[in-house]
């Protein structure tokens, strides 16, 4: 046996092994692959394959291991379960950027599906290593520490503060201030992912000095980042009011709007949603919006787009209003109160409409003015009708219920009040009748125009049980008329006065 | 002693004169005690009736000028009283008066200020109206950027259309197809034709030099290089007369992929030249060419722990350069040893694909 021979016996193996862990990572892309891949062993082949002596084959298994665990739960559990994460632990942290990138893709792979692998993961003391690879030369490496980090924090906030506790957060904020555009999307979803769950948490990515460097890329011209941006910052301002402070100090504020018209959807649901976390904690921040033109951008931004991009920005304007009649003013006057009420008639879904119905109802519910403005575009109806349709949903239903009751309590618009004396059922006509009762005694054309326009005759033919609160508002408003024309306009006067015809004695002599 | 005498002879009638007289008074005695102390119990009685009559004007004089006094002070305490009660009010409603001024004042001044409100909603709404106008210019401004990089795209791809078609370009005596002799003017594709440089001719991609990964070695027996749609013959051309091979035949053995041994695919030291070339890229990639050293030398006295997984009793990959390959330094006539070539067996690697000479097929 020549030297040659016994050589090429052994580039024949590696020149397999290669071929075939190219191969199982090739067809692990397909999904339609993976469940043969799975009966036929794959994961006890490619386990070996990760210690293999050539880097080659060591990356691409970890990259065909980290395809299938990629595909469905039941096979990261399988990579868990095969005792692989602590090799691939143990290697992050020794081998070359590849092998690295490969790794962390594994583990993101893995800690994405449920929070028990997330702690499986967390459990292996992978969060030191991928913490230790933030701080990698190479963005690669980084850009996927950043990513597997974000997936363990995702999922609730032990693992979230197991990933802070782990010092990834200072690394992070490095990560978005690098020039790559991936690294930096990534950094910025991961910092939101940690955010979200609880104001300490966000409390400690603000101190970490994010807010400055996530607002200075709201300009930037990469759509992906400016949502993965917006979410971190509205993520971050949803927790408390100083966090929200923190965050418009930051001077996000022209800029934001400008998102508002930007050509994609999320970055406008992004933006919607942060001015939405901010507008809600106080009065001074919401005025704070409206006094940059902050309502009307949104007003245009709803009024651009549709479906669920649509609904932050309504409840924006809804949480506005309901600070202050003054806001509520401004709402109005920013021409919110059209463009709600077009949503309330042309959107289909019925969690949006509730949301609008609301607004609604937050701005109608100040003073009669508001409620004015509200009557005018001949919204009650629509809420009436949804109220009264029984295919809305139960929460629409009562939410327009609520609107509905807010904005008649202060409504002194009659001609808007007055259709509702027809079609109302008796608990919201107690409201309308109670307006009439408060109005009429005043004016005495409107008591004029009740009359000749049939309000009156209405009003007899109610049937209210003596002593509660309407049978007041009717005698109220009967008071407020002479007794014939009452009387004249009570059902039933008619045979009154044929019996008294009847019963007449002519004098005859 | 006449006297005596008489007086002995009158002592009887004296005696009964006395005795008489006596019991006259006696027989009167009762009554004018009682009327003597009716008369003076009258007369006391006035007396004491006159006294006490004046002792009780003397007491209502001075129980009048008492509580005349006693009226005098309460009365006083009234008046001042209601003097203060008096005051107090007017104060008060001054103080409301002053109060309800100033409330008014400040609320509409610095709460419910209703020019100040149809100020700021006046300002509100100019603020608006100046977003929405920067907005829309901002949003125009952004459209007009991609319209103008998707015009040049579009330009771009023209540009490559007109150098590919540049054969369609009119000669002096042939007219092109977009410069048609019926018509009044040429196409613009004409005159894009006449500045467009004819793109030159593609030259087969030569292999690029060998890379690390495996896979390219098999590309290149992949169907790629043989090209199978394109130069099919046409079925109905006559077979040629004579010993000609099938034209396929011939097509194929023309288009045959290069197939070099492995030898030639592989080289031996692929393994080390990767590494060399990564050692290179990190190299070019650092800012600095020194290595950063720790200031202590602390490091230097560590024992260096080698990974677990590389490391074994039977120690690291050791094969191929020191066991399989031997090595005598004697032997070598420059400072280090030839590569040994391990030449593959031609006859194998071309089995099937060469003419015999009978002129079928091996």
């Amino acid at each position: 046996m020549s030297q040659r021979q016994v050589l090429q016996v052994f580039e024949q193996y590696q020149k397999a092994r290669t071929q075939f862990v190219q191969m199982v990572a090739e067809l692990a892309t397909r999904p339609q692959n993976i469940e043969t891949l799975q009966n036929a062993g794959v994961m006890s082949l490619l386990r070996p394959l990760l210690l293999d002596v050539v880097p080659t084959i060591q990356q691409t298994a970890a990259l065909a291991l980290g395809r299938l665990a990629n595909y469905n739960d039941d096979l990261a559990e399988a990579v868990v379960k095969g005792n692989i994460l602590p090799q691939l632990v143990y290697s992050l942290a020794e081998q070359n950027r590849f092998y690295k990138k490969a790794a962390a893709f594994v583990l993101r792979a893995v800690g994405k599906h449920s929070p028990q692998l997330a702690q499986a993961i967390v459990d292996c003391g992978a969060l030191d290593t991928l913490v230790i690879c933030l701080e990698d030369f190479d963005p690669g490496v980084k850009e996927a520490a950043a990513w597997a980090l974000g997936y363990i924090a995702r999922h609730n906030a032990e693992l979230s503060q197991a990933v802070v506790d782990a010092g990834a957060i200072p690394l992070l904020v490095l990560c978005i201030q690098e020039p790559e555009i991936a690294l930096k999307r990534i950094a910025a979803s991961a910092l939101s992912d940690i955010a979200k769950h609880s104001p300490e948490l966000a409390q400690t990515v603000v101190d970490a000095g994010a807010i400055a460097h996530l607002a200075q890329m709201i300009l930037n011209p990469d759509a992906k980042l400016k949502r993965q941006v917006l979410s971190a910052l509205s993520q971050i301002a949803k927790h408390s009011v100083d966090l929200a402070e923190m965050v418009v100090e930051a001077e996000i504020f022209p800029a934001v709007l400008t998102c508002l018209k930007d050509k994609d959807e999320y970055v406008k649901k992004n933006a919607s949603t942060l001015i939405r976390e901010i507008a809600k904690h106080t009065p001074e921040l919401s005025q704070l919006i409206v006094n940059t033109g902050g309502v009307a951008a949104m007003i245009d931004c709803i009024g651009s787009c549709k479906g669920n991009i649509k609904l932050p920005g309504i409840m924006m304007l809804g949480y506005v209003a309901a600070h202050s009649e003054n806001l509520a003013m401004a709402v109005i006057i920013s021409k919110g109160v059209p463009q709600l009420s077009v949503c309330l008639l042309e959107e289909p879904e019925d969690h949006i409409k509730a949301a609008a119905a609301w607004a609604l109802g937050q701005i109608g519910r100040h003073t009669p003015e508001h409620a004015r403005a509200v009557a005018v575009t001949n919204t009650l109806p629509v809420l009436l009708s949804l109220y009264m349709s029984t295919e809305s949903s139960e929460d629409l239903q009562m939410k327009s219920k609520k609107a509905i009751k807010n904005i008649l309590q202060k409504c002194t618009y009659l001609p808007a009040l007055e259709p509702f004396l027809y079609d109302a059922p008796p608990n919201i006509l107690k409201y309308v009748v109670g307006q009439f009762s408060k109005v009429l005694p005043h004016d005495s054309k409107a008591r004029r125009l009740f009359v000749t326009s049939g309000g009156l005759k209405k009003i007899q033919e109610i049937k209210a049980e003596p002593g509660s609160l309407l049978q007041e508002y009717i005698n109220g408003i009967n008071n407020c008329y002479p007794e014939e024309i009452v009387r004249y306009y009570s059902p039933g006067y008619s045979d009154i006065l044929l019996q008294r015809v009847d019963s007449y004695q002519p004098l005859t002599n | 002693m006449a006297t005596l005498a008489r007086l002995q002879a009158r002592s009887t009638t004296l005696a009964h004169q006395y005795y008489y007289r006596n019991s006259v008074v006696d027989v009167f005695r009762k009554k004018e005690n009682d009327a003597a102390v009716k008369i003076q119990s009258w007369f006391r009685g006035c007396q004491v009736r006159a006294h006490i009559r004046y002792l009780h004007r003397v007491a209502t004089i001075i129980q009048k000028r008492w509580r005349g006094y006693l009226g005098r002070q309460h009365y006083q305490l009234i008046v001042k009283l209601a003097y203060y009660t008096m005051k107090m009010n007017l104060y008060n409603a001054m103080a409301v008066r002053i109060q309800r001024r100033w409330r008014g004042y400040k609320i509409r001044k610095y709460c419910f200020n209703y020019f100040y409100l149809k100020e700021y909603l006046k300002a509100v709404s100019e603020t608006n109206d100046a977003v929405r106008e920067a907005l829309e210019e901002f949003a125009e401004m952004t459209e007009r950027e991609e319209k103008k990089a998707d015009l040049e795209r579009e330009e771009k791809k023209r540009d490559y259309q007109a150098r590919k078609m540049h054969y369609l370009l009119s000669t002096k005596q042939i007219p092109g197809i977009y410069n048609s002799p019926f018509r009044k003017d040429p196409d613009p594709w004409e005159l894009r034709l006449q500045q467009a440089k004819p793109l030159t001719p593609r030259r087969p991609n030569v292999k690029a030099k060998h890379s690390v990964s495996l896979s390219s070695w098999l590309a290149c027996t992949s169907t790629r290089s043989f090209p199978r749609s394109g130069t099919l013959p046409p079925v109905d051309r006559k077979r040629c007369q004579g010993p000609f091979r099938d034209v396929s035949e011939v097509w194929e053995q023309r288009y045959k992929p290069l197939e070099p041994t492995l030898r030639v695919a592989e080289p031996m030291d692929g393994l080390n030249e990767a590494r060399a070339q990564l050692q290179r890229q990190e190299w070019t990639r650092n800012v600095n060419d020194n290595m950063f050293l720790p200031f202590s030398s602390y490091h230097k006295n560590k024992k260096y722990i080698p990974t677990m997984h590389l490391s074994s009793k039977y120690g690291p990959d050791a094969y191929g350069s020191q066991h399989f390959r031997d090595e005598n330094p004697q032997k070598w006539i420059c400072d280090k040893d030839f590569q040994t070539v391990l030449p593959s067996f031609d006859l194998f690697s071309k089995y099937g694909k060469l003419y015999s000479k009978a002129g079928q097929i091996v």
